[in-house]
C-alpha cells in the first residue's frame, strides 16, 4: 500500500507541474493584453516581452477622444442595448419556456420543432433580410434601436435552457394553485416567477452578455456610422491596417475594460452554464 | 373557475375537432347551420347573430381589412412574384419621341420579392382567420344547441389569462420571430433560387427566378464556384471534426487532471481556464491573432532565443494557418469541455473505479472503460451542438484569419474558410446574394443530416436508462 501511496505523490507532483504549465499557456494571452494596455510606447509589435514603461495614459486617452474612435460612447450605446434588450429579451424567454414546459395545447409540438429547424440555419444567413425590413419601417438610422429590437426578437428561439429548468419545478405547486381557484396567469406569475431566480438571473446575464459579443449584426446595421457603433464593432475597427499602429495599446486598454465586467459576469454563472448545456443532469 | 368552463366545454365536447383537417372542416360545413355555413364566407356573422357581437364584428372588419388589402396591393404583389420584375431602370429608346430616355423609377426585384412574400404571409394569417371564424361559429352553435350560456367579450377576454394562457404569452414572441427570423429566412432561402449575384445589383438592374441553376453551379464541376465549394467543405467539415472532439477529449483529461484525488486549488486551477474564455471572444480571439502574426510576440521571441531565422507563417502559410485555428480553437475549447465534464466527473459512481482498481485495470482502461463511456452517455447532445456549432463557428476563423490566406483558385474565399465564412463575405464583400442563401441551404441541410443522423444512433437516445 505504501508503495501505492507514493506512486500516487509523484504521479501528482508530475500532475501539479502539468496543471500550471498549462495554466500559464492559458492565462499568458490575457496577461500579454494587459501588459500591452499599460505599455508607454505605442505600435503594435514590440520586439520584447515586458514594456519599457508603464502609463495610464492609454486608458486615459482611450476613455477621452472623441474623434473618430468614441469607446465611451460605443460603451455607452452597448450598454443601452444591453440593458434594454436584456429586459425584453428575459421577459420573453420566461414567457416561450413557461409555455412549452407547462401548458398542453395541440400546436405545442409543431411550434417546438420549427424553433429546431429553424436553429439550424446559420443565424446570419437572413441579415441582409432583416436589415431590408428595417429599412422598411424606416428604423436603420438608428441601429441601435434596430439592434436591440434584433435581439429582443430573436430571443424566442431561445428557450431550452430555461424550459429545462421550469420542467424540474414540481407540477404539483400549479395543481394546488388551480384548485385553490387561480387562474394560469396568476399561477405564472405569482407561483412559478418567483420560484424561478436563479434562471431569471441566468437568463438576464447572458442576454446582457451577447450585445457585448456580437460583431456580425452590427456590422450589417452600423456601417460606417461611428456614432452608433458599439463595442466589439468599434474595437475591430481599431485593429484594421490604417488604425493598428497609432491604436493598438489603446484597443487592448478598451479590451482590458470590456472583459473585467464581462469575465466577471460569466465566471459567476458558470454554474448555470453547464447545468444548461447538459440538461440538468449535472449535479454536482 | 367559473371562466374555464366555457373552454373546457367546447374542447372536450368536440369529437370531430380530431383527425384530418380537411375532414374536419369538411364535416363542420356539413353539420353546420345556415349561420355556421354563411361564416365560412362572411367571417362572425355566426358570432354576431347569436349576441357574441365584439366577437363577431372583429372577425368581419378583419376580413374587410384583408379585402382591401388585397384589392388595393396585396393583388398586384402576389403577381409580382411570378417574374420579379420586368422594367429595368436605365437608359432606353422612346419611339414616340425618338431619342433615348432615362426611366428613373423601373421595378426592384428585391423589393418586388419582399413584398410578394409578405403578402403570402398575410394570405396565410387570412387562412388562419378563416379557420377561426368558422370554428368559431360552430362552437357557438353547438354551445347553443346544448343549452349552454355563450361568454361574453368580456369573459373571452378573461379567457386569455387562462385556458388561452398560451396564445398571451406566445403572441409578441411568435410575432417577433415571424418578422425577424422566418421572414427573413424565407426572402433568403428563395435568393437561392434566383440569379440575385454581384450582376445584377438592384436597383440599376433586375434579377429573376432561375431555378435550381445555383445548386447546379454549386454542386457540379467546372465552374469557380464549384472548384470553391467542394475544398471549402471538406475543410469545414475537417475543421469540425478537430474543433470538436480534440477539444472534447482533452477537455475530460484536464477536467480529470484537476479533479484527480489529491490535488489542492481545484477551484483556483479551474477559475485559471474558465478565465480564458470569459474574456469575449472577439478580444481573445484578435490578441491571439496578433501573437500569432509575423512579427508577433511568439516569432520575436523565437528569434531572439535563435530558434528560426525567419518568422513562421503561423496564419499566412495554408498548412500552418489551419492548424494554427484548429490549436487557437483547442486554447477556447478546451475550458468548456473542462467546465462541462468536470460536473458529470464528480458523478460518476467511485465504486466503479475501487472495484476496477481491485481488478488490476490501469488507469488508461479505466478512462476508456468507465469514464468515457459514463461521460459520452452523458454529453452526447452536447457533442452533437458542439459539432453542428464548429460548421458555423463564424467567430474564431474571421477574427483569426479572416479566411485568409487568400488564393485565386477560389471565388472569393480563402484557405481557412468556413462555409459561413465564406458566405458572410459573400454576402458583405461580393453582394453574390444567390450563392450565399445556396450555402446557407446547403448547411442548412448538412446540419439537419448530422443531427438526424447522430441523434438517433447516439447511446443516449437508443438506450435512455442505461446509466440510470
Amino acid at each position: 500500500m505504501i508503495s501505492y501511496k507514493k506512486q500516487q505523490k509523484v504521479i501528482n507532483s508530475f500532475v501539479y507541474v502539468l496543471l500550471v504549465i498549462l495554466g500559464i499557456i492559458w492565462v499568458l494571452p490575457l496577461c500579454w493584453i494587459i501588459l500591452t494596455s499599460l505599455r508607454a510606447e505605442p505600435g503594435s509589435y514590440t520586439s520584447y516581452f515586458w514594456p519599457k514603461g508603464y502609463t495610464l495614459n492609454n486608458y486615459i486617452k482611450l476613455l477621452t477622444q472623441d474623434q473618430q474612435f468614441k469607446f465611451s460612447k460605443w460603451f455607452l450605446n452597448t450598454f443601452e442595448v444591453a440593458v434594454v434588450s436584456c429586459i425584453g429579451s428575459t421577459f420573453i424567454v420566461l414567457c416561450v419556456a413557461y409555455v412549452f414546459s407547462r401548458l398542453r395545447f395541440k400546436m405545442r409540438k409543431p411550434i417546438m420543432n420549427i424553433a429546431l429547424i429553424l436553429g439550424m440555419f446559420p443565424g446570419f444567413m437572413s441579415m441582409i433580410a432583416v436589415y431590408y425590413i428595417l429599412k422598411g419601417i424606416n428604423l436603420v438610422n438608428k441601429p441601435l434601436v434596430c439592434l436591440t429590437i434584433v435581439y429582443i426578437s430573436g430571443a424566442g428561439l431561445t428557450y431550452y435552457i430555461a424550459k429545462g429548468f421550469f420542467d424540474t419545478v414540481p407540477k404539483a405547486l400549479d395543481e394546488a394553485a388551480y384548485l385553490d381557484g387561480a387562474t394560469k396567469a396568476q399561477t405564472f406569475w405569482r407561483i412559478t416567477v418567483p420560484m424561478s431566480k436563479p434562471i431569471i438571473v441566468y437568463t438576464v446575464l447572458t442576454t446582457f452578455m451577447a450585445p457585448w459579443i456580437d460583431y456580425i449584426f452590427p456590422s450589417i446595421i452600423c456601417g460606417s456610422n461611428y456614432d452608433s457603433y458599439t463595442v466589439a464593432l468599434g474595437m475591430f475597427k481599431m485593429l484594421e491596417r490604417e488604425f493598428i499602429g497609432t491604436y493598438y495599446t489603446q484597443f487592448a486598454a478598451g479590451a482590458v475594460l470590456v472583459s473585467i465586467p464581462i469575465a466577471a459576469l460569466f465566471i459567476s454563472m458558470q454554474k448555470y452554464y453547464v447545468e444548461g448545456v447538459t440538461g440538468g443532469s449535472v449535479k454536482g | 373557475m367559473k371562466t374555464s368552463k366555457y373552454y373546457s366545454f367546447s374542447e372536450k365536447q368536440n369529437p370531430e375537432k380530431s383527425g384530418n383537417i380537411f375532414v374536419n372542416i369538411g364535416k363542420t360545413f356539413k353539420n353546420g347551420d345556415v349561420l355556421t355555413k354563411l361564416s365560412f364566407f362572411i367571417f362572425g356573422i355566426g358570432n354576431i347573430f347569436r349576441g357574441q357581437i365584439i366577437k363577431g364584428l372583429l372577425f368581419l372588419a378583419a376580413e374587410f381589412a384583408f379585402i382591401w388589402y388585397m384589392i388595393s396591393f396585396g393583388w398586384s404583389r402576389l403577381l409580382g412574384l411570378r417574374n420579379l420584375g420586368t422594367v429595368t431602370r436605365g437608359w432606353y429608346f422612346d419611339e414616340e419621341l425618338g431619342i433615348d430616355v432615362m426611366r428613373e423609377n423601373g421595378d426592384n426585384s428585391m423589393l418586388i420579392l419582399l413584398f410578394g412574400i409578405l403578402t403570402v404571409f398575410v394570405v396565410f394569417a387570412f387562412i388562419l382567420l378563416w379557420h377561426s371564424s368558422y370554428s368559431s361559429a360552430y362552437n357557438a352553435q353547438k354551445q347553443k344547441e346544448k343549452g349552454f350560456p355563450l361568454p361574453n367579450f368580456a369573459e373571452d377576454i378573461k379567457l386569455l389569462a387562462d385556458a388561452k394562457f398560451h396564445k398571451t404569452l406566445l403572441f409578441i414572441p411568435i410575432l417577433g420571430v415571424i418578422a425577424f427570423t422566418i421572414i427573413p429566412l424565407v426572402y433568403m432561402i428563395l435568393l437561392a433560387f434566383t440569379n440575385y449575384d454581384r450582376n445584377h445589383q438592384v436597383p440599376a438592374n433586375l434579377f429573376t427566378w432561375v431555378g435550381l441553376d445555383n445548386f447546379k453551379t454549386m454542386l457540379g464541376t467546372g465552374s469557380t464556384i464549384s472548384k470553391t465549394f467542394w475544398p471549402v467543405l471538406g475543410w469545414t467539415l475537417v475543421w469540425a471534426v478537430f474543433a470538436t472532439f480534440l477539444n472534447y477529449i482533452f477537455g475530460i483529461i484536464l477536467a480529470m487532471l484537476i479533479n484527480k484525488k489529491g490535488i489542492k486549488g481545484k477551484a483556483f486551477f479551474r477559475t485559471l481556464f474558465v478565465l480564458a474564455i470569459a474574456v469575449p471572444q472577439f478580444v481573445s480571439l484578435l490578441v491571439m491573432k496578433n501573437i500569432l502574426a509575423e512579427a508577433g510576440p511568439i516569432n520575436v521571441i523565437l528569434t531572439q532565443l535563435n530558434l528560426i531565422d525567419m518568422p513562421l507563417p503561423f496564419l499566412t502559410n495554408p498548412l500552418w494557418a489551419r492548424v494554427s485555428v484548429i490549436i487557437v480553437n483547442l486554447w477556447i475549447g478546451i475550458p468548456y469541455s473542462m467546465l462541462i465534464t468536470s460536473g458529470i466527473l464528480i458523478n460518476i459512481p467511485s465504486d466503479l473505479y475501487e472495484a476496477a482498481i481491485l481488478d488490476g485495470a490501469s488507469p488508461f482502461i479505466m478512462f476508456r472503460k468507465i469514464t468515457f463511456p459514463y461521460v459520452l452517455f452523458v454529453t452526447t447532445p452536447y457533442l452533437i451542438t458542439q459539432f453542428i456549432g464548429n460548421i458555423n463557428n463564424f467567430n474564431v476563423i474571421y477574427f483569426l484569419t479572416a479566411g485568409n490566406p487568400a488564393t485565386l483558385d477560389y471565388y472569393q474565399a480563402g484557405k481557412t474558410d468556413l462555409l459561413v465564412t465564406w458566405l458572410y463575405k459573400l454576402t458583405v464583400n461580393s453582394r453574390d446574394y444567390c450563392f450565399a442563401s445556396t450555402i446557407g441551404i446547403l448547411v442548412f441541410v448538412i446540419c439537419a443530416f448530422i443531427s438526424l443522423l447522430t441523434f438517433r444512433n447516439s447511446v443516449s437516445y437508443k438506450n435512455e436508462e442505461a446509466f440510470q
